[in-house]
């Protein structure tokens, strides 16, 4: 152990009670900004997971018409000059299958599927509602939806694979139309009734999605909407789902459509979470500038009580910068002791948290508060406690190292 | 053309360790300024003890601190073993704390939450030329020879004043330092103490070649010192 350490941990250990104090608020400056950090994020993440895993990373739209002038340039030389005047949106996709390879050249995409959407009715033995039908290949919207997942009702997709007359409900839906697996309903599109079968009932986790979608098979919602070709959009996963701004802006300017990703589709809510985030870094920042003021006061103290002994070991030769050091090592073993069950605090709280009972059935649906875990969390705790300790410290530490050995004996050191 | 190393010639008793010359100190601000020092000279020679005596707030004081390089002058010139000191700055003046000087307070020796083993060994330590085995062999002989022997391990505050000084003695001697400034080292001591402390002094100053100053109220003490300077009102007489 260096000299100096071994005087830091002596000095530390003879003011118990105020480096407890100073302990117990770094620990409760970590374990809270972890806990803090937990929480907010908790349900973003949870929110974006049931975004992604039902709309996917992004959407291709509708198709960008750029209406351009022509005209020859002057001098002939057969170069043309082209000029913007707007840009006209063509609605849907009309060439999904063109869009679709073309997509699947992007490193980033997982998934591609063509959707076509329709507004019907869907009529059950007790109620009739508005609706909207989904037309999906399943084999191709796996890949970009959680759907397989979110089936609630036991044998999952398998029904929905055995017959094109099968069709998929979200649980509110079903709960209005009073609906049970293998009921069976009516579809009514543009004036043409069809009957289907229930084949599953998913929970996507939001409620409007639930309370709205029909799935069906791609073929059969063709037929009914009287759509051969074409698609009202292309659904994409991404392997880095945050990498979506880049990859759409690329794919737009390569494929001439609307690419919307999920953070632009999704702006109002995340704005919110964001909101929401500022918020717990303001009151987590809070946190630690206590931790931070504790850790001064007590270095200050000791810094007082402890003018005598500075002197002692300026006159056999301790420098300032060991004087610096010592009390910078207080601070140091204080926050290292404080990180640690600072850490343990945190996560404790975290998961005593994840068990609050908390039923959220509407952005996403949850029985129990939500936390995420995430090491980043830790470090981010650490390092803002290690700074703010360590600045803090730095006050009282160099003020004793600048007092005068002399002054001190004398009684004069200010 | 061969060059003839010659190691630097190893200090010898008679050898200046300690100069000042015509030292001025001021203390104070505004209305209370008080010129304690009025241009003191004084020399240490190894091997040599000397005493400064004088009525209480002649300036005793303030002269060891500012030979013991705790404290600057606002005139005049210091010397360590022949180096100029008045106007270095702090960190060679810490360095030849650590290095030359062994210095024992007048009041509060200890740093009371280390025992006297430890007190001892804290120059030792920073100065680091020993491995920590023969620091703590060294600490324990020195205090066995303040007769602290058996109390090594005692905290600074189980101990009493006599003891804490002796201690202090103890760790003034640790680095071996060429000079040693000691305010009133026996003021706290019975005589038999007292009488310990001094000969370890002494005896050192003769063995080691070390230059001892220390300020004394005690006419037998100074008596017993190879040069006695009476000081009176911030001037050696
Ligand atoms: N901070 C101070 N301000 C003004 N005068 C001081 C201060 N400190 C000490 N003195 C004066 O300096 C003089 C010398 O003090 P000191 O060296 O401690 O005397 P001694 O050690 O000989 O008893 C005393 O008269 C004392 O009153
Ligand atoms: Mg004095």
């Amino acid at each position: 152990m260096s000299p100096n350490l071994r005087i830091a941990f002596r000095f530390l250990t003879a003011k118990k009670r105020a480096m407890l104090m100073s302990l117990s608020c770094t620990v409760l400056g970590v374990g809270l900004f972890i806990v803090t950090q937990a929480t907010t994020s908790g349900f973003e993440d949870f929110f974006v997971r049931t975004l992604l895993g039902t709309d996917g990373a992004m959407r291709i739209e509708d198709r960008k018409q750029s209406t351009l002038q022509s005209m020859e340039a002057a001098g002939g030389s057969g170069a043309h000059i082209l000029q913007r005047e707007g840009v006209k949106y063509i609605e849907g996709v009309e060439e999904p299958q063109l869009i679709k390879d073309a997509v699947r050249n992007f490193a980033n995409v997982r998934g591609v599927s063509a959707v076509l959407r329709g507004n019907v009715q869907v009529t059950s033995p007790f109620k009739t509602e508005d609706a909207q039908i989904f037309g999906i290949k399943l084999d191709e919207h796996r890949l970009v939806s959680e759907l397989e997942r979110k089936i609630t009702t036991p044998g999952g997709l398998g029904k929905f694979l055995e017959s094109t007359s099968a069709v998929l409900i979200g649980r509110v839906l079903a709960d209005r139309l009073q609906l049970s697996v293998n009921d069976s309903i009516v579809i009514n599109a543009r004036g043409e009734s069809r009957r289907y079968h229930l084949a599953g009932i998913y929970e996507s986790g939001s409620r409007d999605i639930d309370k709205t979608r029909i799935y069906l098979d791609l073929g059969e919602a063709r037929s009914l909407l009287r759509r051969p070709t074409g698609a009202t959009f292309v659904q994409i996963s991404l392997h880095a789902p945050n990498r979506a701004r880049e990859d759409a802006a690329h794919m737009e300017e390569v494929l001439g459509h609307s690419v919307r990703p999920w953070q632009e589709r999704e702006k109002e809510w995340l704005s919110v979470f964001r909101a929401l985030r500022v918020s717990s870094a303001i009151t987590v920042t809070v946190f630690t500038l206590i931790a931070s003021l504790a850790m001064f006061n007590t270095l200050a103290m000791i810094v007082l009580e402890k003018t005598k002994d500075i002197a002692i070991l300026r006159s056999m030769g301790y420098e300032r910068r060991d004087i610096t050091q010592i009390f910078l090592w207080q601070a140091a073993i204080v926050l290292g002791i404080g990180a640690l069950l600072g850490g343990l605090f945190g996560a404790a709280v975290t998961w005593g948290v994840s068990l609050v009972p908390l039923p959220i059935n509407t952005l996403f649906k949850t029985q129990t508060f939500i936390v995420s875990w995430s090491v980043w969390h830790y470090v981010q705790a650490i390092a803002t406690a290690v700074v703010m300790v360590m600045v803090a410290s730095l006050v009282p530490a160099r003020r004793a190292a600048r007092l005068e050995p002399g002054d001190i004996v004398r009684g004069t050191a200010q | 053309m061969s060059t003839v190393v010659t190691p630097a010639s190893a200090p010898r008793v008679g050898d200046l360790a300690l100069r000042c010359n015509a030292l001025q100190r001021y203390l104070g601000q505004g209305e209370g300024r008080v010129h304690v020092l009025k241009g003191v000279s004084f020399e240490a020679r190894r091997g040599q003890v000397y005493a400064i005596v004088g009525p209480s707030g002649c300036g005793k004081s303030t002269l060891l601190y500012l030979l013991g390089l705790l404290d600057q002058p606002d005139g005049g010139e210091i010397e360590i073993n022949g180096q100029p000191m008045s106007n270095r700055d702090d960190f060679a003046r810490t360095a030849a704390r650590g290095a030359h000087i062994g210095f024992v307070f007048q009041f509060h020796f200890l740093m009371l939450e280390f025992t006297a083993l430890e007190n001892v060994m804290m120059p030792m330590r920073k100065l680091g030329r020993l491995t920590p085995a023969a620091m703590e062999a060294r600490a324990r002989s020195l205090l066995d020879s303040v007769g602290l022997g058996a109390k090594t391990h005692r905290l600074g505050t189980q101990l009493s004043g006599g003891e804490q000084q002796r201690v202090a003695v103890a760790r003034a001697l640790a680095n071996q330092p060429s000079i040693i400034l000691a305010d009133e080292p026996t003021g706290n001591l019975d005589v038999k103490n007292s009488a310990l402390v001094f000969d370890l002094l002494t005896r050192l100053a003769k063995d080691n070649g070390q230059a001892v100053v220390l300020v004394t109220h005690n006419p037998e003490i100074a008596q017993r010192c190879d040069v006695t300077r009476p000081m009176r009102d911030g001037l050696f007489v």
